[in-house]
This record gives C-alpha cells, sequence and structure tokens, in this order.
C-alpha cells in the first residue's frame, strides 16, 4: 500500500497510508500493528506512548505523522527480542521491575534514549530522564535498579 | 485425646467444591489451572502457579492458566480486599494436593504398593525398583469430578520448593518485550471502536442534541442515544474520537448535583443526611473522673485510583446473547449488573477477563463494559470496543470517598489511654457492582428509563468493613466507642479505592497516638508498645524501629521522622513504617522503612513488591493528591490537575518480612497505606512541630497550621 509518508520503523522503511495529520502512535498501533506504545492521556503527559524518533523520545500521542515523515522510530519492538534482548528487558526481568507493566515500555524508551548518550548516569540523572513516565503501581525503585543494572552490563560489553 | 476436626474449606473451595473446576491434567504433559481471581499487576497468576506446581511437584512453567470467565471459572466474587491469596490460593494448594494424592492412589494401585512407597519429580510418578508412570500417563484414568475432601492435607512447610521462594513473575517477559496485550492492544475480527459523552457536570441530564452539527461524520456506524446516554460507533478509533468530538461540541447538559464543599470538606461532610450507627464498643461507663481529654479532627480528601491506562471493553451481542471482555475485578459480579440494565437472565451473558493495567480498586472497568455493551446493542454481531479518555478515568469513575474523623481520648494522671471515641462522616467505600437489586454501572442512571442512582455502602466489620475498616483500634485501650455517619447523599461517586477507610483511619488513630505521646513528653514507639499486647504487632513495630535506627540515628536539619503501624482490616497483614521527610520545600518523602507480618510469604519478592507499591502509592496520595472540583464540576480530569508522585520523587524504600512459614498467608496489596500517611504526618510533625491534620500535607496546608 503506497503512502505519502514514509517512516524507518525498527529499522525498515515503512510506506505510510494514514493521513499526515494521524498521530504517531495511531499509526504505529493501528496501521503498522506494534502495540508496545500504549495511550495512557493523549496529551503527551504520562510518557506510555513514547518512542525514540532519531533517537530521542517522543510522546508519539500528540505526535503528528507529518513532523515525523522520514525520520527513525524505533519502539519497543525494535529494542529487542526474547532471543537477543536489550539490557534493560533482561535487567527489568531480573530486577522485577514491575507490577502491571502498563507504563513500561514508555519507561524503557525513556531509559534507552539515557543510555545511548550516558552510559555511567547517576541514580540521579536516571530519575530525571524517567520523570516525564508515570507509574501508578510504585515500581519505580526498582525500575531504577534496572537501568543501572542495564548500565552495568552496556559497559561491559562494550569494545 | 480427641481427634482432630479437618480443618475448614478455604473460601474459594466452599462455593466451588469440585476439583475438576479448578484444576485439569493433561495427558499432553501440562496442567490447567483456572482460578476465579484475576490479574490486576499483583502478580497473582505467579503465586497461583508456584503454589499449584509446589504441590503437585511439577515444574511451574507446566502451569496453564486460564483467564477468569463466567463460563468457565469458579466464582471468587471480587479479586480485592488482599484475599487472594488467603482464599483463592489456598484453594489452589489444597485442590493440587487432593489431586497429587488421587494420581499416587492410581499408580498405587496399579503397582500394586502402598502410595507412601512412590514419589513424584516434575509429574513422574517412580516406585521401587523401575516402576514409573506419571500424571501425564493416567491423566485419562483418574477422573478430578469429585468434591474437595479437607482431610487431604497440603506438603509440610519443609517440603516446598515452590511456595516460600521468589519465583519469576510469568508475565513480565511478554510485557517487557511487548508481545503480551493488555485488552487495549486486542485485535478481533471486524471490530469497531466506540466512544460515550459524559456530562460535564455530574448527574447532568442531556438538554439538546444540535442535529444540524451532526451531519457527514465520516465513518460513523452507529450514534446511540438513550436518555441522556449518548455514544458513537465508528469503524477506527481516530474517527470514533473525531466523532465524539462533534458530539461534545453538539450537546447542551442541563441540572446536575451540587458538589461538595471544596474549601470546607470536613462541615459539608457533617452536614450530609446519613445513616447513623455504632461500629463498636468496649468496655462500660464513663472514663473516672479526674481524667484529662483530648480531642482532634482529621480529613481525607476524594482520591482518584488514576490507574495509567484509561478503562476499557469489548462487548458484542448475538441475538440475545452479549458476550463482553473485561478487565473488571469481578466477572461475575458485572455479568449480574449486565443483567439488571438489560433486563436478561445471567446466562445469556459472558464476561471473559483480560488484562488492563493496575486498578487499585473499583475504577472505570465495569462502568465501561455497560458503555460497550450499550454501543455494541446497536450494531449486532460486530465487536465494539470502547476506551475513554483520560478525562474520564479521572474524573467519572468512582472515586475513594472523603472521610472527616473525630478522635476523643480521655486520659489518665500518668498517661494511660483510659478511654477513646472516634466517628467518621463519609460516603460508603463500596459501590460495586453485583451486590444490590438495581445496577451500579455508572450509564445505567443516564438511560431514558433510569435506574436509581447507587449510594455507595460499606459492608460490615466482619467482612472487612468500608469507611469503618480499621477504625477499631489495635491499642489494648478499655473503652472504646467507635461511630460511623455514613452519607445518604453522593453528589460525587464513590467506591472501593485500595485499603477503603483503612487509610483515613488509620491515619487518624496513629496521628493522634503522635500527638498524645508528643502531648505527654514520650516517646512515640515506647508509648505505642504500652499500649500493645498484640506480639506480632509489636514485632513489626519494634522491627521498624530497629531498621531505621529509631530514636538513635542522626536526622539532618529540614529532616524529621516519624513512625506509624496497623493490622491491616485488623485481621490481615501487620505492617509497620518509619518515614523521613524533607521539608525545606514542598514535603518530600526521603526514605521508608517498612517491616511487614504476611504470616506465610509465598512469594517474598512479590510481598516486597507490593508492600513497596503501596507505599509509594500512599506516599503519593498523602503528599500530593486531591480530587478537585468547584461546585459543578471535577476540576481535575488531567495530569496537570491530579499530579501523583514521580521518579524524582519517590522516596527510597527498605522492605522487610518478618518470617511466618507455618502460619497462612495474609495479602500485601493493602498493608502499607495506612502507616505510611501517618507516619509521613508525624515525620513532618518532628521536622517542623506542625501539625497537619488534612491530607494531602502540601506546604500550603503546613503553613495554614501553623497560623
Amino acid at each position: 500500500m503506497g503512502g505519502e509518508t514514509t517512516l524507518v520503523v525498527n529499522g525498515t522503511a515503512r510506506s505510510i497510508a494514514s493521513a499526515p495529520g494521524a498521530m504517531l502512535l495511531d499509526v504505529l498501533r493501528t496501521e503498522l500493528g506494534l502495540k508496545a506504545a500504549r495511550f495512557g492521556c493523549g496529551e503527551g503527559l504520562c510518557g506510555a506512548c513514547r518512542v525514540l524518533v532519531d533517537g530521542q523520545p517522543v510522546p508519539s500521542c500528540d505526535t503528528p505523522l507529518w513532523s515525523v515523515a522520514g525520520r527513525a522510530i524505533t519502539t519497543v519492538e525494535g529494542l529487542g527480542t526474547v532471543a537477543a534482548p536489550h539490557p534493560l528487558q533482561s535487567a527489568l526481568i531480573a530486577e522485577q521491575a514491575m507490577q502491571c507493566g502498563y507504563c513500561i515500555s514508555g519507561i524503557m524508551i525513556s531509559a534507552a534514549a539515557l543510555l545511548a548518550r550516558d552510559h555511567d548516569p547517576s541514580e540521579s540523572a536516571i530519575r530525571a530522564a524517567l520523570d516525564p513516565n508515570l507509574c501508578r503501581c510504585g515500581a519505580h525503585n526498582r525500575i531504577v535498579r534496572a537501568v543501572q543494572r542495564a548500565a552495568v552490563e552496556m559497559r561491559a560489553g562494550a569494545p | 485425646m480427641s481427634a482432630t476436626a479437618p480443618p475448614a474449606l478455604p473460601a474459594g473451595l466452599r462455593a466451588t467444591p469440585r476439583l475438576d473446576r479448578w484444576l485439569g491434567i493433561s495427558s499432553e504433559g501440562h496442567v490447567t489451572l483456572s482460578p476465579g481471581k484475576v490479574e490486576i499487576g499483583q502478580g497473582i497468576l505467579t503465586v497461583l502457579a508456584q503454589i499449584c506446581a509446589d504441590e503437585l511437584d511439577i515444574a511451574i512453567d507446566r502451569v496453564r492458566l486460564v483467564p477468569a470467565h463466567t463460563a468457565l471459572s469458579p466464582n471468587e466474587g471480587v479479586t480485592s480486599g488482599s484475599l487472594s491469596v488467603s482464599d483463592c490460593g489456598m484453594s489452589v494448594r489444597q485442590v493440587a494436593a487432593q489431586a497429587r494424592a488421587l494420581f499416587l492412589a492410581e499408580a498405587a494401585r496399579q503397582f500394586s504398593l502402598d502410595a507412601a512407597a512412590l514419589a513424584v519429580e516434575d509429574g513422574v510418578i517412580s516406585g521401587p525398583g523401575n516402576l514409573a508412570t506419571s500424571y501425564w500417563e493416567l491423566a485419562d484414568q483418574v477422573s478430578l469430578a469429585r468434591e474437595a475432601d479437607p482431610a487431604v492435607r497440603a506438603k509440610a512447610v519443609a517440603r516446598r520448593s515452590l511456595a516460600g521462594h521468589s519465583v519469576e513473575r510469568i508475565d513480565i517477559p511478554g510485557k517487557v518485550f511487548g508481545t503480551r496485550p493488555f485488552i487495549h492492544d486486542l485485535v478481533l475480527p471486524g471490530m469497531l471502536h466506540g466512544r460515550v459523552l459524559r456530562p460535564p457536570r455530574p448527574g447532568a441530564s442531556l438538554s439538546a442534541l444540535d442535529e444540524g452539527r451532526l451531519a457527514d461524520i465520516p465513518g460513523l456506524v452507529s450514534l446511540v442515544r438513550d436518555g441522556s446516554f449518548v455514544g458513537v460507533v465508528c469503524e477506527t478509533e481516530e474517527q470514533a474520537e473525531a466523532a465524539l468530538s462533534r458530539h461534545a461540541a453538539a450537546a447542551q447538559w442541563s441540572g446536575g448535583f451540587d458538589l461538595p464543599d471544596a474549601h470546607d470538606l470536613a462541615g459539608w461532610l457533617k452536614r450530609q443526611p446519613a445513616d447513623a450507627s455504632v461500629v463498636d464498643l468496649r468496655g462500660e461507663g464513663a472514663a473516672p473522673p479526674g481524667a484529662r481529654s483530648l480531642t482532634r479532627s482529621y480529613v481525607k480528601p476524594y482520591l482518584a485510583h488514576a490507574s495509567i491506562a484509561p478503562s476499557c471493553a469489548i462487548a458484542t451481542w448475538t441475538g440475545d446473547d452479549l458476550h463482553v471482555l473485561s478487565h473488571s475485578q469481578g466477572v461475575f459480579n458485572l455479568r449480574a449488573d449486565l443483567a439488571l440494565v438489560f433486563g436478561v437472565p445471567v446466562d445469556r451473558i459472558e464476561v471473559g477477563h483480560a488484562e488492563g493495567a493496575g486498578c487499585y480498586g473499583h475504577n472505570g472497568a465495569d462502568d465501561v463494559a455497560l458503555d460497550a455493551a450499550l454501543l455494541a446493542r446497536a450494531v449486532e454481531g460486530r465487536r465494539v470496543r470502547v476506551r475513554w479518555s483520560r478525562a474520564d478515568e479521572l474524573a467519572c469513575a468512582p472515586f475513594g470517598a472523603a472521610m472527616a474523623i473525630e478522635i476523643a481520648a480521655d486520659l489518665s494522671a500518668n498517661g494511660d489511654i483510659l478511654g477513646w471515641r472516634h466517628e467518621i462522616w463519609s460516603n460508603g467505600y463500596v459501590a460495586r457492582p453485583g451486590r444490590a437489586e438495581t445496577p451500579a454501572l455508572l450509564a445505567a442512571f443516564d438511560l431514558a428509563q433510569p435506574f436509581p442512582r447507587y449510594i455507595a455502602q460499606d459492608p460490615g466489620l466482619a467482612t472487612g468493613g468500608g469507611a469503618q475498616r480499621n477504625a477499631v483500634p489495635i491499642y489494648d485501650f478499655p473503652r472504646w466507642h467507635i461511630a460511623k455517619n455514613r452519607l445518604l447523599t453522593m453528589p460525587l461517586r464513590t467506591s472501593s479505592m485500595r485499603a477503603l477507610g483503612a487509610f483515613g483511619n488509620v491515619f487518624a488513630i496513629e496521628s493522634f497516638m503522635d500527638e498524645i505521646a508528643h502531648e505527654l513528653g514520650e516517646d512515640a514507639l515506647a508509648y505505642r508498645l504500652r499500649h500493645l499486647a498484640d506480639e506480632r504487632a509489636r514485632c513489626v513495630l519494634e522491627r521498624a524501629a530497629a531498621m531505621a535506627d529509631w530514636g538513635s540515628a542522626t536526622i539532618p536539619d529540614g529532616r524529621g521522622r516519624g513512625l506509624a503501624m496497623a493490622r491491616y482490616k485488623n485481621s490481615g497483614a501487620y505492617c509497620a513504617v518509619v518515614a523521613e521527610v524533607d521539608v525545606e520545600a514542598e514535603p518530600r518523602a526521603t526514605q521508608l522503612w517498612i517491616a511487614v507480618d504476611v504470616g506465610e510469604a509465598i512469594n517474598p519478592d512479590g510481598v516486597v513488591n507490593q508492600i513497596e507499591g503501596g507505599a509509594i502509592q500512599a506516599t503519593s496520595w498523602t503528599l500530593k493528591e486531591a480530587v478537585g472540583f468547584s461546585r459543578d464540576e471535577v476540576t481535575s480530569g488531567s495530569w496537570e490537575s491530579y499530579p501523583i508522585l514521580r521518579f524524582s520523587e519517590v522516596p527510597a524504600a527498605r522492605v522487610e518480612i518478618v518470617p511466618r512459614p507455618e502460619l497462612p498467608p495474609l495479602g500485601a496489596g493493602e498493608a502499607a497505606q495506612g502507616p505510611v500517611a501517618a507516619a509521613l504526618a508525624n515525620a513532618v510533625h518532628a521536622a517542623l512541630g506542625v501539625r497537619v491534620r488534612q491530607m494531602p500535607i502540601t506546604r500550603d496546608r503546613i503553613i495554614a497550621a501553623m497560623e
């Protein structure tokens, strides 16, 4: 299906049929069937819908498609897989760092962006990076420990 | 010595005694477990799988869990009240133990041996020599179509290999890889999308819908108008959102309730017509003459559940049969209310559970299921998914009720508490579906043939109570008088929110205990222990105090520490908290030290996660949260107007579990909330010498309390 807008989604160029004014979250979830980014508020205030746009965390619920035309979009589906997990995914499992998990996709995105630019973030830097993400279950401290664990693993694995 | 009577069956099994309603053993090498309780992020499915695998001696990944469904599952009521482990978990333990015994008996019969000579390892049953069979080989020869037998005993504690261990949650990998769907993520054939218009003012009626503004709505499949209930059904979610906006602009509303006075919540609560009752009485007569009395008043605001996911449901009508997928905490209860609304027998309705985000009590999950069923009725044969907006989730779902609490104590000359009076003014805390002759679902009140607005009730103390939960002190006072005024008006809809009245009551009791100790110049820990005989209560209190070096720690300037404890529902888990706050700017919790006794901790890491999570949520409630409203609308419909605690505001937390593997398990989800609130208030007092008796405890409230 040929659309007017092209996105590079999780490394693959995709031609998008949705209207340019459609929100990126709807494009990802409805047209592309990528369900990990989630609707929480529709106002960019809770972080559940965050995805990476050229490596920067962005709330996809109020980001129109036209504004990210041609850009590289990364969702949780593109971070890692069961066979080849992102260190954050392994660390979240190791720390059992969630309760309901509805917020966790957006948190992984914020944390992945942080770890890409800071290989050894302080605890307060991690908390600051995750401040746009709301968690209602109270799993914050576990999540912070998981990000610290992932950072250690990434430094150990770095060349 | 007389023979010991067999213990009573757990609640779940008393209601549904047939083993095969709970458990199936397949010749394919797996076990199907069908609990009536549901996953709401608390990890219950993992705990149930642990218990089941442990009793059967199988690997945990052989257990397949069937989501609760009215056509399949035992009816275990609502997943609430921190009862899932004690009711459902203990039922599963009993069922699995009996199934193991039945399979061993069959193997023993085939081998002509005593069952005691057999061992089980991951489902393989072996005996002396090379004798071997398995659950899977015997699956077709052993029937579980029989009733639970309370005489069958589960494994001794020492022989458990999974229960008591921090087994990893079975649902977490699917959540980190984005492969485990929430109800919002399901893609079902032919599914349409619905949205519902809610009045801006609670109780308002739709007076007009300007048809002229509603022509040519793209993708509109159906407009449903029934009285003041208005909803749209469209091909896509995007179209449904746009159609809803058009309808919102075309709608005119009239009437509605006068909302409470936000500036005098306690006064408003006390002025309402109410059902007055005595909750509990101890001792006779008045305190001896010469006793000194102290009286204090405390206030808890309305709180929102504030789930991160807006409520969602999927419904389909096939002729007169309704099928619903819902993240309700009680699929049978929801079905009962849907049957009342549509006037059909319950056996024409099926409700299945599909996971949503954490709900923290009775949020919009049930209401949105009725919304979906009403919209789906207009497009018979098609599935309709309805998802609420963020604003509706924060403003239209039931709230935790506001409470005014007054406590008085009579003190002897040496500071003993001789008498205690506790009085509550509050709406009820339970307006869940499935409990009454009329439905409790939001849209039911707005139909052209409306059902009466359901006024929230309180269960009796024997079943945990509602507003009066934890109003009876745990201390050994010789006399007390506990009273409650349940409001008969309900302009803001209230229902169960995590801990129910315990949050407000423990905040009040444990703040007041601190105030009395301070008044007498006594240490807050020693003063509590002086009135406390319950050994388990003393144990958590002393443990939390020791964790925080109570009385000897050096506390930086601008900070203070407070302590509080409670036994949830006076029958559940014990929890004591020491909190430290920083009051340099907005009060901020810096650290929590928590000791908890939940009896047998089946998954210790799960207990720590629930206790810490509950404590952090309660920190948010105590320091930041209150539903906002003017006289005619709820004003806290976004995360900007209803802020919750963020990562940089979250306190460090240490949780220690008092090991009690021999004692019955008690739920962990609601034990910490009340103690956290009071510990924070007491910490603020320790830092500043200022007592704040109304939550949330903000800088403004501290300044007001100084004046």
